[in-house]
This record gives structure tokens, sequence and C-alpha cells, in this order.
């Protein structure tokens, strides 16, 4: 029984560990919208964090601790000098002036050599385990989840529905999305800095333009309503590639390209008819279910 | 020179693809990501055309009509059913998306991942020299190409009722309405010519490099980006000038700084204009910040 579960553990190790990053990632981009700042940076943050840890501990010999802690905090500091200038664009020009940010990041880590360039650095040490990317992630989501219930939850709901009337009401927006951003940027950070020391390399073309839609399409899928939806479209995405490798030769096509059609096929149902993610489901379930009951008594 | 005369040829395909993104963002306010995807089908189903033994003039059109219609199915499934939302844009950004995925992965299901070429003997090879820069027949034709579809959509939104309504749509809906235009036809012929120059776009840069795959949009959309930021969101000259802009800057980059900074350019661009000046070059001043 117990090597059972053993075996069982090693097979699906890394969709694990792959579903408390891209879990980590989600709720990256979470933030930002949280307070309706559609902000596509955060494939750049993760390089970012990604490569701070993994010098630190390559070439600084530092405890994994500490570059642990500088994936988070290093990106966090950039998203400052970043932030106080696009977070006065509105919509779609912030969303693209971050898309442009992530894509500078991505092309100088191309062209420095210190860091080889576009094959990136390899056999970093194995630090991260799957408990730990976890125990990180429960973390997160509980400082999120506290977040939305606290007073500063409320602001940045207010922030979302209406900007204008939020900073007229004494809020001081600018701080609060900032704040945001930062925090947006450590997560990713810290899902870099995981990804590295769990998958032993990095390379500047994993932090591309598709990285983060793929974090875009995780918080989509699930839900930004809450915290739930972006940790529930992360698990359903990293899964569902996996549930569906045997279905592919069956259909007689390649799994990558299945891939891509289910997913995008599942983004466009979601967006068309459940705005809200598929953690509405549920709630939309009960209630047809509790009206279904009234209607019968 | 002959860096002018690479540059240009550059510039003429990047500016015939942002024309058609920045003709939606201006129509709509709504940033249609999937265009990268029908400039990429529309190289593929010219090149199944060529296939089937059409001669590359017949062909071009026809995939360059197949890129329209591909646009007004893209305005019916990913952007109709969005418009009365509150947050269109955004939601419209991602429907889009989604869309651009279902269209790859399309591509990679029909023609697998590898790079495909134009059978040997579709292009013309023939080179001449001008003021020392070799010039081939095909970078004429792709100059030419696009400079007449610059002048005839320019003709199309300055002189004909499809184009006035265009412009009424764009600067309020809600008026254009008002005073009897059919708001919904209007949007999906922007579609329609919006797809249809980047389908001519992604024909062309097949033809250019002689390469199709089904990721090749992708460097391009970006790119295509930068140019309507630079150029003004929803301007067209904007677009044209922005275009022809960066494929300069690219192709000097190339040679003075090494091809792996190319990309860099459009991108730190991108980033300080919108920092810099939000309305870009030729945008009208409007609200962009909160």
């Amino acid at each position: 029984m117990m090597e059972g579960l053993a075996d069982l553990y090693a097979t699906y190790q890394s969709t694990l560990a792959y579903i408390g990053l891209n879990g980590l990632l989600a709720l990256s981009i979470y933030t930002s919208l949280s307070c309706g700042q559609l902000a596509l940076g955060n494939a750049g943050f993760a390089a970012i964090g990604a490569y701070a840890a993994a010098l630190l501990t390559m070439n600084a010999g530092a405890p994994f601790p500490l570059a642990l802690a500088a994936a988070a905090v290093v990106p966090a500091l950039v998203a400052i000098p970043l932030g106080l200038p696009v977070l006065r664009l509105k919509g779609i020009f912030l969303a693209i002036a971050t898309i442009g940010f992530g894509e500078v990041v991505r092309i100088g880590l191309v062209n420095w050599d210190y860091v080889n360039g576009a094959q990136g650095l390899v056999a970093i040490p194995q630090k991260a385990s799957v408990g730990l990317i976890w125990i990180v992630l429960a973390a997160a989501t509980l400082l999120l989840w506290r977040l939305r219930g606290s007073k500063w939850g409320f602001a940045l709901e207010a922030i979302r529905q209406d900007e204008p009337a939020a900073r007229t009401m004494g809020i001081d927006t600018a701080s609060y999305k900032l704040a945001m951003l930062m925090l947006g940027a450590a997560l990713a950070g810290l899902a870099g800095g995981l990804e590295a020391h769990f998958t032993f390399m990095v390379a500047p073309n994993g932090f591309g333009f598709s990285r983060v839609v793929d974090m875009l399409v995780f918080a989509v899928v699930g839900g930004i309503a809450s915290v739930w939806g972006p940790l529930f479209g992360a698990s359903f995405l990293t899964v569902l590639p996996e549930a569906m490798r045997d279905l592919a030769p069956l259909l007689g096509i390649e799994p990558g390209p299945l891939r891509m059609l289910v997913n995008g096929l599942i983004l466009l149902a979601v967006i068309l008819f459940l705005p809200q993610g598929l953690v509405s489901l549920g709630a939309r379930w009960r209630e047809r279910r509790a009206a279904r009951a009234r209607r019968a008594a | 020179m002959q860096q002018v005369v690479n540059g240009i040829f550059l510039g003429s395909i990047y500016a015939l693809f942002a024309l058609g993104y920045t003709l939606v963002f201006g129509v709509l306010d709504i940033l249609n990501l999937a265009h990268a995807a029908v400039f990429m089908l529309a190289a593929f189903v010219a090149l199944a055309l060529v296939g089937h033994g059409l001669h590359i003039l017949a062909a071009f059109p026809l995939a360059v009509l197949g890129a329209g219609l591909l646009g007004v199915l893209l305005e019916r499934v990913a952007f109709r059913p969005l418009r009365a939302r509150a947050d269109s844009n955004i939601s419209g950004l991602i429907s889009s998306l989604a869309m651009a995925t279902i269209f790859e992965a399309v591509a990679y299901l029909v023609w697998g991942p590898n790079v495909s070429r134009f059978p040997f003997g579709t292009i013309p090879e023939s080179q001449f020299h001008l003021g020392g820069a070799v010039i081939s027949r095909l970078q004429v034709t792709i100059i030419g190409v696009a400079v007449a579809l610059f002048v005839a959509l320019t003709w199309l939104v300055t002189r004909t009722r499809l184009g006035r309504e265009v412009r009424a749509v764009a600067e309020s809906p809600r008026a254009a309405r008002v005073l009897g235009v059919d708001v919904d036809r209007v949007i999906a012929w922007s579609f329609l010519i919006s797809s249809a120059l980047g389908g001519a776009a992604g024909v062309l840069y097949a033809l250019a490099f002689n390469a199709i795959q089904p990721d090749m949009g992708r460097g391009v959309e970006l790119k295509g980006l930068a140019v309507i930021v630079l150029g003004g969101m929803g301007s067209m000259p904007g677009a044209v000038v922005a275009g022809f802009a960066l494929g300069l800057t690219e192709v000097f980059v190339v040679a003075n700084l090494g091809a792996s900074w190319r990309d860099a350019v459009s991108f730190a661009g991108l980033f300080l204009i919108l920092v810099l000046r939000p309305r870009g070059l030729f945008g009208a001043a409007a609200l962009r910040e909160a």
C-alpha cells in the first residue's frame, strides 16, 4: 500500500509541483486583477525571481531560504520603478506596457552573457521539494484570503469597481495599486525561484509572452472573484493535459495541439458563458437546486 | 543603402499588419490578440492554394479574402456576445486570446509543427541593382502591394460611405446608432477589412522569408502592438509611419548591435512611449490615464 503510494507520488511528482507553481503564478495575476488592473508583466517578474535565487545559490553559495527571500524581494523592488509610471495607464494600456516590460526582461536575459544568454542557467541545486512549493502556496493563499476580508480588501474592491469614485472617497488608489503590483511580483518571483530549484534550470525563453498568457488563463478560467478561482483554474488546467495524454492517440492527434485546442475552447466557453469562472458553477448549481426546492414546496 | 531598402521592405509588412490591428482598436477600443493568428492562417491558406496548383497571384487575393471572412467569424464568436459587458475591453482581449489559441491549434493539427515552404518557382528570383543596393523583384512587389493597400484603405476610410460610418462608430457608437448607422454591420466590416489586411501581411511575410509555421504570428503580434502604440492607438497614418520606423530601426540595430538585440528595440520603444507620451506620435489626446 505504502509502496503503491510512493510509486504514485514518484510518477506524479512533477504534476503536483506544477499545480503548486501554477497556482502561485495564477495568484500573482489575481492580486492586480483584484483591484481591476490587468498587469501582464508577471512572466518578467518570475524570471527575475528565478535568476536572482539561482545566482545566489550557485554563485554566492547563499543558503536556500535567503535565495528564496530574494526571489520574492527583488521582483517586488523592481515593481516600484515599473509601477510608478505605468500604473497611471488604464485598462488595455497598462496591459500593453507590462507586456513590453516582460519582453524587455526576457530579451535582456538573452543578451546577458554572465547568465549564459539564451541557454540559461543549468545545474542549479535541487532545493525545492513538492512539499515546500505547497507550503508557500498555502501561505500565499492564506495571506490573500485574509486580505480580502480586511479593510484593505474593501479598498481594493472599491478601486476595482470605480477608481475615480474610490479616490474621491479618500482612498489612496495609487498606493494600493502599487502595493498589489509589488505583491503580485513577489508571488511570481517566488514561483520562479521555486521552479528554478525544482527543475535545476532556467532559461529566458521559458518566461515569454505565452507564459503570462497561461497565468491569465488559469486565473480567468477558475474565476477572479475570490482566491479559490485562480487556484482551481491552475490545478484544473495543469491536470487536464495529463488526463488527456491517453486520449490524444485515440483521436489520432498529437497531445500538444490537442491541449492547445482544449485550452482555447475552455477559455472561450468560460469568458462567454461563465464570466465568474468555473468556481461559479457550484454556486449556480446550488442556486438552481434551491429554486427548484422552493418551487416544489 | 541596402539597409534602407531592407528596412522599408520589413516596415511595409509591419505597417500592413498594424493597420488592421489599429483599425479594430480605433472602432471598438478592443485589442484583437487573434490578429496574429489570422496573419498566420492566411499564409497557410495561400500555401495550400499554391499547393493545389494555383498561381501565387491568384492565391494571394483568395487568401486575403479568407482572412477577411475569418475576421467576421472572430467578431461573431468572440466579440459581439461580449459587447454589452462593462469590462468588454478586457474580456474581449481574453476571448480573442482564446480564439488565437484555437486558430493556432488548428494550424498545428492541419499542417504540423514544422516549417512549411512554398514550392520552388512560386517566387520569381530575379534581382536588380539600384544605387549600390541589391533589390529582388519580390521585395519591390511586396512594397508595391503594401502601398497599394494603404492607398485603397485611405480612400475607403475618407471617401466612401462605409468609411464615414466606420469613423462615426469610432467616435461614438451610441451617437452613430442614433444617426441611423447600423453599428453591428459597420463593426463586422471593420473586422473584415482589418483581418484582410492582417492576412495580406501574413502572405507577404511568408513569401518574403519563405517560411510558414503555426507560431509565426507570435513575434509579429507583439511588434504590431509596439507599432500601434508608437503610432497612436487607432491612428492609421500613425501605424504606417511607425511601421516603417520600426522596420528601419530593426534593420539598423541588427547591422550595428547584432540580431539578438533586434526585438529589444520594439519593446523598449513601446514601453517608453506609453510612459512618456501615451497618445503616441499621432494619436488623439484621449483618456488613457486614470
